[in-house]
């Protein structure tokens, strides 16, 4: 096709692409860019009362320029919270990539057994909704209804308190493992049997045992995926909500403003304070960003091939 | 040129149905319409629908539809967020300690000249309650929690305990349980109800908040509450009341179980002893709280809501029919002890109260304790920021709880939290 044979087809379209185009820019509008448009309006203003505050016209909405934004960086609940997080969130990346990889590793080798159940049953847990994950393991910390303490006490650990303040934090790593390995399996699973078999062949020639054909030939092509999964697993875990505030009823080692998004829902839902919530959630967003840019930084050329 | 034009119209519909798909539903009716007035009221209350039906069967005119809400900080954070955008309901339950804010935040209405002749049905404390001592009124009472001590008989036996009279009782015999068998606990401390601390609170005479002449007074740690937080604080270090948290499956079968022997809870209490601990059907009765001096008879609040009236509403005076009829009828009355179990504010509603729920079967006289101790209940106005003081509370004393650490502590915290979101907020506060 030459190129003013393109560009007539283009021109005869007329409207009609930007109509098929239309609902999902209203959607995107509406929905996405009008709320993100919203929220950093909100973070400039806070509300005035006067005097007793309540009667008519004691109420106002004024504009108080960074202020929220100063108080939310000057917070040290909220670095506290960051802190909090990015331990959990080291754990998590680490334990839940690790036995993703194991996993696929093992049931794309030749010899294993009920591979197609063993799938089904790693994965299967990503199907609970994280809430109903949490509510399922926060019940089997509790000392008297559950199987774990008895295992626990039958190995000689007695009055082991899974939701104290030491402890809690495995206890949340645990619940996001078991619900996030079988996803991130899945994703470098398929991967694996996307390389073409002449490969390890060509290794077995050259002397290759399984575990060298793991190691050298399947894990720099996993390269690409394990790049995806770890940027979606930085994103997810270092927004952390569902883990702790599902636990917080049931333990007192769970402060209202243990990661910095439960702040935000504290700051928006419990104390009415939308402004507070609206700055806080855009340093996260900003803050958020940096980890994932780095790390793709970091992998890029290794992961991609790509040039500098 | 045929399929252009097809694919034109074609994409022209998907929009139009998109358009009317976003613009539907945002129809509002006007009061010159005719036909029924249709009002919305958000509550939590049970079988609250089929209390509304018989007013709808009554008053063809004005038809009332339910909405279940969850209770908890969650609704009335979601009110709020409803009437910021618009589209409140008309009627919400709304907690006695988070009517101020509703008030502060032009959320709910002045409904004085729709509701003025009720006012005698009301006790001055309970009233207080939806006037904030104010010249207006917020809403109409509904249910209250006087706070009473429910105890298993059968256990206090067994433990060779009384029935504390004063806290200082209540302290030895905790002590006295716990040194008996170590899984046992006569009572627990809870860091997660900022309402239970708050009305023992009341009970021992404290002043949350006060107004003084156009400002605020805070005394969140005011002596009274000082006392009171030392005292569990002092049992928590000892390690001689239970500090797990309670609502929890394991807080149901320490109950249920019989490792817990006693709990100041409020007059709503049997509801929940019946489904957490239903083996101790039978085995419960009730007694005043324990006092703070031999000889002096107070109780507290914990709980208990009104039912207001959004400002956003336009059918105020129709809302306001349905309220006054929902609170002081007698025959509403008596749906709602009947079907939403609940305590009716409403003095005629107390009188109401004839049987024993069936969880006391054991106590004949639950309802005529229950109502004597309701006439020593002593409450204290709320501030406009309660869910702030609150959500301090739930911090502070896990914290505390955590680290064995001091309870005025735990409360100096809670008190500067709340006193300084007032300041930032622009409150006028009394130095």
């Amino acid at each position: 096709m030459t190129k003013a044979n393109r560009g007539a087809r283009a021109y005869s379209a007329g409207a009609t692409p930007y109509l098929y185009l239309a609902p999902a820019v209203v959607l995107f509008t509406l929905f996405i860019a009008a709320p993100r448009g919203y929220t950093p309006d909100l973070s400039l203003r806070r509300v005035q009362f006067s005097g007793l505050g309540l009667g008519k016209k004691s109420r106002t909405e004024i504009f108080v320029g960074l202020d929220n934004y100063r108080t939310a960086v000057a917070d040290g609940e909220f670095w506290a919270g960051w802190l909090r997080v990015l331990g959990y969130a080291t754990l998590v990346l680490a334990l839940m990539l690790g036995l993703a990889l194991v996993f696929a590793l093992l049931l794309d080798s030749a010899r294993v057994r009920l591979a197609r159940f063993s799938r089904i049953a790693i994965f299967l847990p990503y199907a609970v909704p994280g809430v109903v994950a949490t509510l399922l393991w926060g019940f089997l910390y509790l000392p008297s209804l559950s199987p774990i303490h008895g295992t626990l006490r039958a190995f000689g650990f007695d009055n082991v308190d899974l939701l104290s303040p030491s402890t809690v934090m495995f206890s949340m790593v645990n619940v996001a493992i078991w619900g996030g390995t079988g996803f991130n399996m899945l994703v470098l699973y398929t991967q694996l049997r996307a390389i073409p078999r002449d490969y390890y062949e060509a290794a077995r020639i050259d002397g290759a045992g399984e575990l060298a054909i793991a190691l050298r030939v399947k894990v720099p092509i996993l390269a690409p995926a394990l790049v995806l999964t770890t940027v979606f697993s930085i994103i997810a875990t270092i927004q952390v909500f569902t883990e702790p505030m599902t636990l917080r009823p049931i333990s007192n080692a769970v402060s209202s403003t243990w990661s910095p998004l439960m702040k935000v829902y504290r700051d928006a839902f419990v104390t009415g304070d939308l402004y507070s919530a609206a700055a806080t959630s855009l340093v996260i967003a900003a803050i958020s960003v940096v980890p994932s840019l780095l790390f793709m930084r970091l992998v890029r050329r290794q992961a991609f091939g790509e040039e500098r | 040129m045929r399929t252009k034009r097809l694919r034109m119209v074609m994409s022209a519909m998907l929009v139009g149905a998109l358009a009317a798909g976003c613009s539907g539903g945002g129809q509002e009716q006007t009061p010159q319409e005719t036909g029924p007035v249709e009002l919305t009221f958000w509550t939590w209350a049970p079988n609250m629908d089929k209390i509304a039906a018989v007013w709808n069967t009554a008053h063809p005119d004005i038809k009332v539809t339910v909405s279940k809400q969850a209770g908890g900080d969650e609704a009335a954070a979601k009110f709020l967020t409803a009437a910021k955008a618009g589209n409140a309901p008309d009627l919400v339950q709304a907690e006695y300690q988070m009517l101020p804010s509703f008030v502060a935040a032009e959320a709910v209405a002045d409904i004085k000249g729709e509701v003025a002749g009720v006012r005698d049905q009301f006790s001055d404390g309970i009233w207080n309650l939806v006037t904030l001592g104010t010249d207006g009124v917020y809403g109409l009472p509904q249910d209250s929690g006087p706070m009473m001590f429910y105890y298993r008989t059968d256990l206090f036996t067994k433990y060779g305990i009384a029935v504390p009279k004063t806290w200082d009782e209540y302290a030895a015999a905790a002590r006295t349980v716990h040194a008996k068998d170590k899984s046992v606990y006569l009572g627990g401390f809870s860091s997660k109800d900022p309402g239970w601390f708050a009305g023992l609170s009341q009970q021992a005479g404290a002043q949350w908040w006060s107004i003084t002449g156009e400002a605020w007074k805070v005394g969140i740690n005011d002596d009274a509450t000082k006392k009171v937080a030392d005292f569990w604080g002092g049992l928590a270090k000892d390690g001689v009341v239970d500090t797990q948290a309670p609502w929890t499956p394991e807080w149901n079968a320490a109950l249920n179980g019989g490792k817990i022997l006693s709990w100041a809870s409020a007059v709503w209490a049997p509801g929940v002893l019946s489904s957490n601990a239903p083996d101790g059907k039978g085995k419960w009765a009730i007694a005043p709280l324990p006092q703070w001096s031999a000889g002096e008879n107070y109780s507290g609040f914990w709980g208990g809501s009104s039912i207001a009236i959004a400002e956003g509403s336009k059918h105020k005076q129709a809302a306001a029919q349905f309220a006054s009829w929902l609170n002081t009828d007698a025959k509403a009355l008596d749906l709602l002890i009947k079907e939403a179990a609940i305590y009716p504010a409403a003095k005629s509603g107390q009188a109401l109260m004839t049987t024993a729920p069936e969880y006391f079967t054991n106590q004949a006289d639950f309802w005529q304790q229950a109502t004597n101790i309701a006439g020593t209940a002593r409450g204290f106005t709320f501030g406009p920021n309660v869910n702030v003081a609150y959500s301090a509370y739930k911090d502070a004393f896990d914290k505390a709880l955590q680290n064995k650490s001091s309870f005025t502590d735990a409360l100096g915290a809670m008190h500067d939290a709340t006193v300084a979101d007032m300041k930032k907020s622009g409150f006028t506060l009394a130095s």
